[in-house]
């Protein structure tokens, strides 16, 4: 006996439906064992992990704000990817955005009016997205790998923000602590709720609905598609691979640098050396659990959310080390991408003593249309 | 000992760990596979590494746990990715989460204990030899490693009939399928050369280089490996010379300062990024160097047209 | 199946119910940890800590702590987890957390907030730090005479006033032994990275170090110094156990008396906002065993304490003067708090420029 994976004529679309749903539920299991294992009680941690998060309008507020700059950053990775590019540099672009947007209220603080809120949002956008373009230059005009230059620009602007910070931005008033003026009026995002819910949540939202848009109706979204999935017939239709690169680290970028402007702005209120809690890489993770859909990514993100703030439950209810959520992340993707074989693939035993020439034959037939 | 000497010291401690890593993620992707996770199983052997040796009190054991940590882990992505077919970016990415998530998981009760660090191996008599006596004669067992499996890369790849047959895979796996090589079978083996090589680097961490247990101890160094792949253009000498490089431009830049320059610390720590994307955009520009060892079929998975 | 989910759903809820449901009358006490607490550094002392209060309340008090979290947008919401789950007292362990720390404060007049190394308080914030530049300044006495280069190498994290100040405290203590005494100072730009804290502990040795010491919270440097057979001290906690032959002395953070003292002001009532800069008086720092020294110099090392402890000596009394030369602090006066803690400039003789 043998197992082996079966090429489908066509893409199962029941499969595509509940192969979340399985890997979801298969994490579930395997973090129910390994709570187990750690001598936790599953169920409960279970329980706190997912479900609590949702029982109080507060913590349904924190799961949404967590959820925000995720998918912020996640839609737009979700559409580089969907065209095969690879932008692994969101963080990078999310700390130049958010230097760029602070240049209003550390340089010009007097300048208090709303147009002062919409240039924030308009150069934390352009920050993310001219530094995003650096990957892009020189893949296009070098042909440098982007997923290495995108990671190391990532060091490089964590390093310039604390420079920034340590030096020739640091509050006057700070005891030379790092860290830059508080921003004050209509440097901050208008708040909401108990105080923590704020403008950005709107605009991850119609991000993402514009993006499925974008790719589901347009001329543009069937190109991002062909030039990812089949890139060869996307160039006997004209589709230009390069400037695909331009437009995906251009898109990513400006979305990811809108997030650390909104991060700035909004819940942390001014910069400071640490502005992300690596928003930019597990937005990768809620790309591809959002199956690289954009409104797949709404719910990909609000369930990463959960499981942060679950996990912060956990840790405090039962004492369970905050490097589970990890753990769970981790298997999370694992569990999606292999649930996502089905969609393409059926599992199939294949006997010793079945005649094997007519199965192959069969197997040949099927897989026809290319096999990478 | 001189001034000069413990400098080149220092850097070849700094750099054995991106070598290690990175002579493994090459023959990996000579394949034609992309692993992203070098993060994920070098941390997994770190603390595998550490906490075996802490266990038998044996660091050579260590050493043994680290790699079958990290072969284990890339199992996990060899049979994601070349039995299910997932995508290999994708794949290496959670393999990097997954470990760093375990390993702290794992190594939560080796925090803050002193480890066994792996002795020297001096060779009597040849370490007096003036200059290069302590550098060449007088370095830990895995540093001699690192450059056998360098060498032996090197040969295997180039003259034997395993790195032509690697080597076909990589290019074209539909023609090497044709000529009859069991391409997935090859794949995986080098997937777990990949994983032991990367769990060699951790144990270096853990053992050697600073020989205790501390959570994301890696820090980044799983992907300047991956860089210094791409940089070598997948040939094992340039990968050694750039993973010297690389270790030396870190180290000299904690010299710099040493010697009392007034360059802002975040710049001379930024300094070993720039070069590696200067040192990628020369290679990359100059076609010659780049093309004709690129792995045609690299990151695709093969779908066996029996 | 109906009935199934349904008894499943039932045990789910009472499980996490028994879970929240926590004796109403016991203090709870909630910790927020920068790192973790096996760091053997920072986060470990404050562990140590809330362990104290523990042993020290047994059932009166509960601890509870979220560890790793960091200063970002994530420490408001950990820090008003903490509160609105119940806890009357919470400790939030490092400098970036002051706003957020605020932020919660403002939102739960009722709860107690103490806010570690910051400046901003309020009526249910107080603030809390220790001088370990006292520490600083008898290692350094220590440093120049064991040193026979005398040459020390500082690694430090980040060039913010409190690391500045150890630097220039641990110099005018070597310089009270040795005027010409010389400090090479390499900066990692993190609190916590062993590989980084090493290469730079191995570059000053070659720079001819033959002391080295760190402001960072790894066990790292203190490993190095011990391999390659130089002077070095612990920081945070007693690090011997890293460096059996190598280590001098541990300038020890002791945050137990503090926290037990707090803890048992909210249990009586009375609480009160305050700004406590703990130093050797308050056992807030303390210096670990005197270990592979002459006995000559640990009596030294032991008087110098000793006349910090009773305030006789001030580590900046003047004259102190600025690298420029300038003087900061004329002789029979001392360079003031608010100088000290908004310290950016070296003292006379440090081999680096902020």
């Amino acid at each position: 006996m043998q197992l082996i994976l079966e090429k489908r004529s066509q893409a199962s679309s029941i499969m595509n439906l509940w192969s979340p749903v399985l890997a979801i539920f298969l994490t579930i299991i395997m973090g129910g064992l390994i709570f187990a294992m750690m001598g936790k009680p599953p169920l409960t941690a279970l329980y706190l992990y997912f479900i609590d998060p949702l029982t109080s309008w507060w913590s349904i507020e924190e799961v949404l704000v967590k959820a925000g700059p995720l998918v912020l950053i996640g839609v737009g990775l979700a559409v580089c990817f969907k065209a095969n590019v690879w932008n692994i540099g969101a963080e990078g672009q999310l700390t130049v955005g958010a230097l760029m947007g602070a240049m209003v209220p550390v340089l010009w603080g007097e300048w208090q009016s709303p147009l002062a809120l919409l240039a924030m949002l308009c150069l934390g956008a352009l920050g993310g997205a001219l530094f995003g373009l650096i990957p892009a230059w020189l893949k296009t005009r070098f042909g440098v790998n982007e997923i290495l230059t995108s990671l190391m620009l990532v060091y490089i602007a964590q390093l310039l923000l604390d420079w920034v910070v340590r030096g020739p931005w640091k509050d006057p008033q700070g005891y030379n602590f790092p860290k830059s003026v508080a921003f004050e009026g209509w440097h901050l995002l208008p708040m909401w709720g108990d105080g923590r819910m704020h403008l950005g949540l709107i605009v991850s939202l119609i991000a993402a609905l514009v993006l499925f848009w974008v790719m589901r109706h347009t001329l543009k979204g069937f190109e991002i598609k062909v030039v990812g999935s089949a890139p060869r017939a996307g160039a006997f239709a004209g589709f230009s691979h390069l400037k695909m690169v331009w437009f995906c680290f251009a898109l990513s970028g400006a979305l990811a640098g809108l997030a650390g402007l909104i991060e700035v702005a909004g819940p942390i209120g001014q910069l400071q050396p640490h502005i992300s809690p690596n928003y930019g890489f597990t937005a990768i993770i809620v790309a591809f659990l959002g199956r690289l859909n954009p409104l797949g990514v709404i719910f990909a993100g609000l369930l990463l959310a959960v499981s942060y703030i679950g996990g912060e439950g956990v840790q405090i209810e039962l004492g369970i080390s905050d490097k589970t959520t990890q753990v769970f992340q981790g298997m999370l993707l694992f569990f999606i991408l292999m649930c996502d074989t089905l969609i393409l693939y059926r599992l199939k035993w294949i006997g010793r003593q079945v005649n094997q020439g007519s199965q192959v034959n069969q197997a040949r037939k099927l897989s026809e249309g290319g096999a990478s | 000992m001189s001034a000069y000497e413990a400098i080149i010291l220092t850097i070849i401690t700094a750099s054995t760990p991106l070598l290690l890593a990175a002579i493994g993620e090459l023959v990996v992707e000579r394949s034609g596979v992309l692993n992203l996770g070098i993060e994920g199983m070098m941390v997994m052997g770190a603390v595998t590494g550490f906490a075996a040796s802490y266990v038998t009190g044996s660091p050579w054991l260590g050493v043994l746990a680290a790699v079958l940590a990290g072969v284990a882990t890339s199992m996990l992505f060899g049979l994601l990715t070349q039995t299910l077919m997932t995508n290999q970016v994708a794949t290496g990415l959670a393999i990097t989460l997954l470990g760093l998530g375990l390993s702290g998981l794992i190594g939560s009760g080796f925090v803050g204990l002193p480890g066994v660090k792996l002795t020297s191996v001096s060779i009597t008599g040849l370490t007096d030899l003036p200059y290069v006596g302590r550098l060449v004669f007088d370095q830990d067992p895995l540093v001699y490693l690192s450059v056998i499996l360098t060498l032996g890369v090197a040969y295997i790849l180039k003259h034997t009939r395993v790195g032509l047959i690697i080597r076909a895979v990589g290019q074209n796996h539909h023609s090497a399928h044709a000529l009859g090589y069991r391409v997935v079978t090859v794949r995986y083996a080098c997937i777990a050369f990949g994983g032991a090589t990367s769990g060699l680097a951790g144990a270096y961490l853990s053992l050697v280089y600073t020989p205790q247990w501390i959570e994301n101890m890696t820090a980044g160094r799983g992907w300047i490996a991956l860089a210094l792949v791409v940089f070598s253009t997948w040939l094992p000498a340039r990968l050694a010379a750039g993973a010297y490089l690389f270790g030396g431009v870190w180290i000299l830049g904690l010299y710099a300062q040493g010697m009392g320059i007034g360059i802002p610390a975040q710049l001379l720590s930024s300094l070993p990024y720039v070069a590696t994307i200067l040192a990628l955009v020369i290679i990359s520009t100059n076609r010659r160097l780049s093309v004709i060892n690129t792995p045609a079929s690299l990151g695709q998975g093969f779908v066996p047209d029996r | 199946m109906n009935k199934l989910l349904k008894a499943a759903a039932g045990i789910v809820l009472a499980s996490a119910l028994s879970v929240s449901a926590i004796a109403a009358d016991k203090l709870k006490v909630g910790f927020i940890y920068i790192g973790p607490p096996g760091d053997h550094g920072w986060t470990y002392q404050h562990d140590q800590g809330r362990q104290a209060i523990d042993a020290h309340f047994g059932d009166k008090v509960e601890t509870v702590f979220v560890e790793n979290v960091p200063e970002g947008p994530d420490a408001e919401r950990t820090i008003t987890r903490l509160a609105r789950q119940g806890a009357g007292l919470i400790f939030t362990t490092s400098f970036g957390y002051m706003d957020p720390t605020m932020n919660v404060a403002a939102k739960f007049p009722d709860v107690k907030f103490e806010h570690a190394t910051g400046y901003k308080r309020s009526d249910n914030v107080s603030t809390y730090g220790a001088r370990f530049y006292e520490g600083r300044y008898v290692i350094g006495q220590i440093a120049a005479q064991m040193s026979k280069s005398g040459v020390a190498g500082y690694i430090g994290s980040f060039p913010i006033p409190e690391v500045v100040r150890g630097i220039n405290s641990f110099l005018l203590g070597a310089q009270t032994v040795n005027p010409d005494f010389k400090l090479k100072v390499v900066w990692v730009n993190s609190w916590f990275d062993p590989g980084r804290e090493a290469d730079a502990a191995k570059v000053l040795i070659s720079q001819g170090a033959d002391i080295i010491t760190q402001h960072t919270d790894s066990t790292a440097a203190v490993q190095v110094a011990e391999e390659q057979g130089v002077s070095a001290f612990g920081q945070a906690s007693d690090m011997a156990a890293f460096a059996p032959n190598a280590l001098l002395t541990s300038i020890i953070d002791n945050w137990a008396d503090y926290y037990i003292a707090r803890t048992q002001a909210v249990l009586d009532g009375s609480w009160v906002s305050t700004d406590t800069f703990g130093g050797m008086d308050a056992n807030m720092v303390e210096m670990g065993p005197f270990i592979n020294m002459p006995a000559a110099v640990k009596a030294r090392a032991e008087a110098t304490a000793e006349a910090i402890k009773t305030g006789k000596l001030h580590p900046f009394a003047g004259p102190v003067y600025k690298q420029d030369g300038s003087i900061a602090a004329a002789a029979g006066t001392t360079v003031d708090m608010g100088t000290l803690l908004g310290m950016d400039w070296y003292v006379q003789g440090v081999d680096d420029q902020l």
